[in-house]
């Protein structure tokens, strides 16, 4: 079914003492495509962000990322804050970790370090305000501007990012990933916390990013309308494994799927979806 | 809104009897007591009930008078959304203050030369400034808690007198390399306290200003041990020494030499190496290692899933305001012209970071302004002989109960579009270290 994965994670488990959160997992997300893992709560999704985006190392297997120019890593290898460096996989949390006592457009700013850094010549080119410099952080602040625009919070770039409302928080996070110019993005449950409208404007953003970044994007949501509308590709854990893999249509039909989130057995599932056809 | 702000005369009195009661247990012994030798060198011992009572009431009415005062400021300690008229009126005032103290300063020896104690407490003050705006960097910007500041003022200070006696090296010379070997043994702190945070890393970080203090005491033969080192070159103007021979500035010019040239001399040079601190820090903040500094201070674990490297940013941290540390060190070396470790102790680490925390960790104006209350409030206070420290250290309680982020507490953006807003002192977080 993989035709040109940019990340292909080969039987990947993650092991916390006696507990296995995630058990010989292995699936491929696939370029400028939208990839959602999803799956109840305890399934492992989040570990398994955390091992792809290096907060953790997996106790085996491998996650192997592929650049458009062919460039392979290996993001087991990598670790902390290489993954985003190097490796341009960049990533959202559950919990909203914005710069809260910085700017909304601070916050794009940091997230543009290391180009930054490197066009002022390692601070030093900056502190005597060389005119390379100058440009490189106006060119910064013009992809801020256009990031704010794009998430409808340019009236809002010099507000404290903890004083904005949630959903303008969610947004401005995925932004400020975006500002990291990631090959891979990923969003650990992006819709959490939104109303349907909020939802809405965050599937066109997904969508759009999709289309005009050529990003590939990885997210876990439990929000399905979310999830059936903007995925291409849909993987299913329960339990630390894989329980089903396809289609949004194909998923949503799979009876293990819906034992899994109803928490029936698999015989009870299959006997209540035929007495409904 | 009313209700919560009022407690009420009861929760008043019972806080007032709760504070006398405890000041009863404690004062009992202490000033109730009062134990002498009598004449065969037996222990007698006296009640002091009068006195006791008196400060039992003393506390009583005390806890009174702050709750009253509390309430009449306003909530303490709850959320408070600062006004965007007051944020505005302070911001204002904030522009205007900086400029007026500046002006101010340089015209300190004009106004004042003939006053030696002042120019000789300026020269301290603008000192305190200058470690206060290295630590800010640290502290303030980074928000590592570093509790041993003073470390890296005795290896700048040692730098420049063991390099100054033994190879006759200028003040020029020695200054950047005081900073250089400052920031190095910044960075040598840094690396092991790289995985601690909060407690643990003011810990450490104290420890390794015992470290150095308590090397140099004991390497008698490099540094001279508890005795010090003395005859540390007075510095010169740029080779021209300030000193009343043929060859001195004052012949030079063809006038009249005055031990106040020096001293006036060494003021404009702390004047120019804080300014040159303040200047540094300024630029540094609108440069991205600046702002990584205040995004690891706002959340570390954001940063590293934006690529940023946390080791290197922690330690260039740490290395800036230890080689700011170290100019100050050298300065204070070719001031004093004799550096024993008597001045490295703890209490220096304690009061720089007393004056950064008072002027509102990151704030480069309050920091001075704390430095200028803390150093030049402590001489105003001098006439009250014993009950200085007292008085002293009653202000600053209500100086923090008045102001819980220091007289500066609201965080100016870097970069801005459109509005050049301070940010609420609420949201801007202190670090975990």
């Amino acid at each position: 079914m993989s035709v040109d994965p940019i990340l292909f994670v080969d039987h990947l488990s993650m092991r916390f003492g006696g507990i296995v959160a995630v058990n010989d997992l292995s699936f491929g997300a696939e370029r400028r495509q939208i990839t959602a893992l999803i799956g109840p709560n305890g399934a492992g999704k989040t570990t398994v962000f955390n091992c792809i985006t290096g907060f953790y190392k997996p106790t085996s297997g491998s996650m192997r990322l592929k650049h458009d120019d062919g460039h392979k890593i290996q993001l087991e290898q990598l670790n902390d804050f290489r993954i985003s460096k190097q490796a341009k996989v960049a990533r959202t949390f559950q919990n909203i970790r914005l710069f809260p006592g910085m700017t909304a457009l601070e916050n794009l700013m940091v997230a543009q370090h290391n180009a930054l850094m490197r066009a002022s010549g390692l601070t030093f080119l900056g502190l005597i305000g060389a005119p390379s410099w100058r440009v490189a952080e106006k060119k910064a602040i013009d992809l801020a501007r256009t990031w704010l625009e794009r998430i409808d919070l340019l009236d809002r770039a010099d507000d404290a990012a903890g004083n904005l409302p949630y959903g303008d928080q969610r947004r401005l996070e995925i932004a400020r990933a975006m500002c990291t110019e990631p090959a891979l993005l990923c969003l650990d449950e992006p819709a959490a916390g939104l109303n349907a409208r909020e939802s809405a404007s965050l599937s066109e953003l997904l969508l759009s990013i999709r289309a005009e970044q050529g990003t590939s994007i990885l997210l876990i949501e439990h929000d399905m309308s979310v999830v059936m509308e903007i995925s291409d590709h849909v993987v299913v854990m329960d339990y630390g494994v894989k329980i089903a893999e396809g289609t949004p249509q194909h998923v949503r039909d799979d009876p293990k799927v819906i034992a899994a989130y109803l928490g029936a057995d698999e015989e009870e599932a299959i006997a209540v979806m035929e007495s409904g056809t | 809104m009313q209700a919560s702000r009022a407690p009420g005369v009861a929760f008043i009195f019972k806080k007032a009897l709760i504070s006398a009661l405890v000041a009863l247990v404690l004062f009992s012994l202490m000033i109730g007591v009062r134990t002498e030798p009598g004449p065969q060198g037996l222990l007698i011992y006296e009640t002091r009930f009068g006195e006791l009572a008196a400060m039992v009431a003393t506390v009583f009415g005390g806890s009174i008078v702050v709750e009253l005062l509390r309430q009449w400021w306003g909530p303490v300690g709850t959320v408070r959304v600062v006004p965007p008229q007051v944020t505005s009126a302070l911001a204002v005032a904030g522009r205007w203050v900086a400029p007026v103290l500046l002006v101010f300063t340089f015209l300190v020896p004009v106004i004042f030369y003939n006053e030696r104690y002042i120019l000789d407490l300026g020269i301290l003050v603008l000192t305190y400034v200058m470690l206060g705006w290295g630590l800010n960097v640290v502290v303030g910007l980074a928000g590592l808690l570093d509790l041993g500041y003073v470390a890296f003022y005795a290896v700048g200070a040692y730098s420049y007198a063991l390099l100054a006696t033994n190879f006759g090296l200028s003040f020029w010379v020695c200054l950047p390399l005081a900073g250089i070997l400052a920031a190095f043994w910044g960075v040598l702190l840094g690396f092991p306290v790289l995985r601690l945070r909060g407690d643990y890393l003011a810990i450490v970080t104290l420890a390794f200003g015992e470290i150095i203090r308590l090397v140099i005491i004991n390497w008698q033969s490099l540094t001279g041990g508890p005795n010090g080192v003395t005859g540390i070159p007075r510095p010169t103007m740029f080779g021209i020494p300030l000193s009343p021979g043929d060859d001195g500035l004052a012949a030079l010019l063809g006038i009249e030499f005055s031990p106040t040239h020096r001293i006036v001399f060494l003021f404009y040079l702390i004047l120019a190496l804080a300014l040159l601190t303040n200047w540094v820090t300024i630029r540094l903040r609108r440069l991205p290692i600046g702002r990584a500094w205040e995004a690891l201070r706002e959340d570390e674990v954001a940063c590293r899933a934006l690529g940023i490297n946390t080791t290197t940013t922690k330690l260039t941290a740490f290395a800036t305001g230890a080689m700011f540390g170290g100019f100050a060190g050298a300065f204070f070396a070719t001031r004093q012209g004799f550096i024993s470790p008597e001045s490295f102790t703890f209490q220096e680490s304690a009061l720089v970071l007393a004056i950064v925390v008072l002027g509102g960790m990151g704030s480069q104006l309050g920091v001075a302004l704390a430095a200028l209350a803390m150093i030049g409030g402590f001489e105003l206070f001098r006439g009250l002989d014993q009950y200085r420290m007292l008085v002293f250290g009653m202000a600053m309680v209500l100086l923090m109960i008045w102001r819980p982020r220091g007289l500066i507490g609201h965080r100016a953006p870097t970069v801005f579009l459109e509005r050049n807003q301070a940010i609420s002192s609420d949201l801007v977080k202190e670090g975990h270290g």
